[in-house]
């Protein structure tokens, strides 16, 4: 048992170090985390439309569509380019960002009528992107370092066996006290996150839809729903088009890429 | 004409090389309709307190293999009841660009913005004001230019070279927030011999070290902003009065840094610009003289904003930007020494709701410019917006606002878009 290493573990599908070593529901919580990351690695670039719908209670709808870019970079957070098509009066306007694991994003906004290229304050974590029940954070990079993490219980999740895990943004700007996370023992993807406010209630509950495998490794969400219990408001963001590896550059990630983007 | 004929014949250039690739392609139309009303007196006769505008503007943007190329065209026109000169056409862009790895090229009709600040832009020099459209100098006429730009490791330095010159269009004589005496372009002169075709050019470094952004730029070329010279005077028992007013375009070299720093929720904004420009002096019964007027402009301050206003998601920005200039009072400056004080209110709700409210303080001569801009998604296609712009106790001294201090207007703007 020596010679087998916990990597070759991994590709056997065994997990069995993450449960039967001693660890502090800490530890573990963060070995949990870092090995949903460790699995997505290497995903290099990806490009897909969204397409969300808004819903107030009275189940009055409204649409936004937007195309993304993004490039996985080895030591720092992400960097992605969003263009938004719909509604019509922000359509060309398109939002850069380079996430980073610690402290604040760079993020610079195109503004089309204007031609004018402007760098933003990024420390808006909790306001809702684009009106929806997303925050901002909500859908920004889901980099391991902006949290620390807490197991809390293995539990049934559809059909599924799922860790609980318990995080707390290290961000003192969050909207957010905590987040409880539902991540499943095979894949480990995220299934379900609850969101709880600055009062400690809770404020939301999104759930993850229609999985796909991309380039034989990468999992990703075909459909977000996002329910806010306090409003009763909801978001369902939908991802199409998907493509992973189309060669994309540092350079198409700059404040004159931007400034192109179309 | 011969802008157009020029920019065409670059555009079969690039258009040539790669006709049969694959395009991708769209089509974006806005149609405004524009109401616009007029509270106070108005001070001439021929001027109306109401008018009713038309807009329209389509661009169309086609790439080709894989955006290495790509061609953009922007027609705009206008349809105006009250001015026959802001009845007019433009073309905004009308550019081919290519990508050849780090180095970016454009040739044709175009517009770029320089700068960081909110109220003036000083150091955003490339394009002429279409003043017919506000007064807020954020819309732009179509600049003839080819561009290089380039991005390394420095960041993004830019080489412009600007063969033609568009001419600043003013107000008619039956329009509202026009000179105190009517235009007369036919009588425009430059400084320069080779007059509107005098090549200017323009090198600008942009870029960021962390939170902090960036552009140092040189500019040197003619004038955006005509000198209005007294003509045609005729004698009268005060002495000879002019009827009419020339504008004049010098030559000017212009160099300037910008520069932002990000804070948490503070942006701080400085712009600054080192001037020489030509200044005509006309004096009765004497020839005509140039003098070279060197002078440094600055405009410095911050935005701060609230988020998540009251536990509510509505975010509130503070704007506070001090604005000076070294030619001071008595000349064509109209920030000398001046204040500019606003709040900037975003509900974030399902339509983007937005007020921006605004006020401009001359520390000098006390006149004080109150500016109400709101906007309100109706539908995934449309828009209203409300603006208001009021002129309150404008000293004689204040010249550019004292010629409109009747002309405070409440505008109802309608946005289709297709």
């Amino acid at each position: 048992m020596k010679l087998l290493t916990p990597s070759l573990l991994l590709a056997t599908g065994l997990i069995l170090p993450l449960t039967t070593l001693a660890q502090t529901p800490e530890e573990k919580g963060l070995a949990i985390a870092k090995e949903a990351e460790a699995r997505d690695l290497g995903w290099s670039d990806a490009e897909s439309t969204m397409e969300m719908v808004l819903r107030n209670r009275q189940g009055q709808e409204s649409k936004r569509e937007m195309r993304s870019r993004s490039l996985e970079m080895a030591d720092d957070g992400d960097r992605s380019l969003i263009i938004f098509d719909h509604p019509k009066d922000v359509r060309g306007t398109a939002l850069l960002t380079f996430s980073h694991k610690d402290g604040n994003d760079d993020q610079w906004l195109y503004l089309p009528a204007l031609k004018r290229v402007k760098r933003i304050a990024s420390s808006n974590k909790s306001g809702p992107f684009m009106g929806s029940e997303f925050a901002y954070e909500d859908i920004s990079s889901q980099e391991v370092e902006k949290y620390s993490f807490k197991y809390l219980r293995d539990e049934a999740c559809g059909d599924q066996q799922c860790f609980v895990l318990e995080r707390i943004p290290v961000d003192e700007k969050s909207g957010y006290t905590k987040q409880v996370v539902w991540i499943d023992q095979t894949e480990y993807r995220p299934q379900q996150i609850e969101f709880y406010d600055r009062k400690h209630s809770h404020l939301k509950t999104l759930t993850f839809h229609d999985y796909q495998r991309y380039a034989d490794k990468h999992w990703r969400p075909g459909r977000l729903e996002m329910v806010n219990l306090q409003t009763g408001k909801s978001t369902t963001l939908s991802f199409s088009g998907y493509k992973f590896k189309n060669g994309f550059e540092e350079g198409d990630f700059d404040q004159a890429s931007l400034a192109r983007a179309r | 004409m011969r802008t157009l004929k020029w920019a065409t014949a670059l555009l079969c250039v690039g258009l040539g090389t790669q006709a049969h690739a694959a395009i991708y392609q769209r089509l974006d139309t806005e149609l405004s309709v524009e109401a616009r009303a007029f509270p106070q007196e108005r001070r001439f006769s021929e001027q109306s307190n109401f008018g009713l505008s038309l807009a329209l503007g389509s661009e169309w943007y086609g790439e080709w293999a894989k955006g290495q190329h790509s061609v953009t065209v922007l027609p705009f026109v206008r349809y105006d009841s009250l001015d026959q000169q802001r009845s007019h056409f433009d073309l905004r862009e009308l550019n081919w660009q290519g990508l050849f790895g780090a180095l970016e090229v454009r040739a044709g009709l175009s517009r770029v913005f320089w700068g960081k600040t909110e109220l003036l832009h000083l150091v955003d020099i490339i394009n002429q004001d279409d003043a017919l459209e506000n007064i807020d100098g954020e819309d732009k006429l179509g600049q003839p230019l080819l561009r290089l730009s380039w991005t390394g490791a420095i960041g993004n330095l830019q080489a412009y070279a600007l063969p033609y010159f568009r001419e600043r269009r003013f107000a008619g004589h039956e329009g509202r927030l026009r000179a105190p005496l009517p235009i007369d372009p036919d009588r425009v002169r430059y400084e320069s011999a080779d007059e509107d075709k005098h090549l200017g050019y323009a090198l600008r470094l942009q870029s960021y070290v962390g939170a902090f952004d960036f552009g140092l730029a040189w500019f040197s070329g003619t004038q955006r902003a005509p000198q209005l010279i007294p003509i045609d005077f005729v004698d009268t028992p005060q002495g000879p009065q002019p009827t009419a007013l020339a504008p004049f375009y010098g030559l000017m070299d212009q160099a300037s840094l910008d520069a932002q720093y990000t804070v948490g929720a503070w942006l701080l904004k400085l712009e600054s610009v080192w001037r020489e420009q030509a200044l005509l002096q006309v004096a009765p019964e004497q020839p005509a003289r140039i003098e070279p007027l060197r002078y440094a402009a600055a405009t410095a301050g911050f935005e701060f904003t609230q988020y998540g206003l009251f536990d509510s998601s509505v975010d509130a920005g503070w704007l506070v930007e001090y604005l000076w200039d070294e030619r001071g009072t008595d000349t064509d400056a109209s920030f000398q020494n001046d204040l500019f004080l606003a709040t900037r209110l975003a509900a974030n709700d399902v339509n983007d709701s937005t007020l921006l409210g605004g006020l401009v303080i001359d520390l000098d001569h006390g006149s004080r410019f109150i500016s109400l801009e709101a906007g309100r998604r109706l539908t995934g296609q449309s828009k209203l917006s409300l603006e208001a712009r009021l002129f309150n106790s404008i000293s004689a001294r204040d010249a550019n606002f004292y010629a409109i201090r009747q002309d405070d207007y409440l505008q109802l703007e309608y946005f289709y878009y297709f």
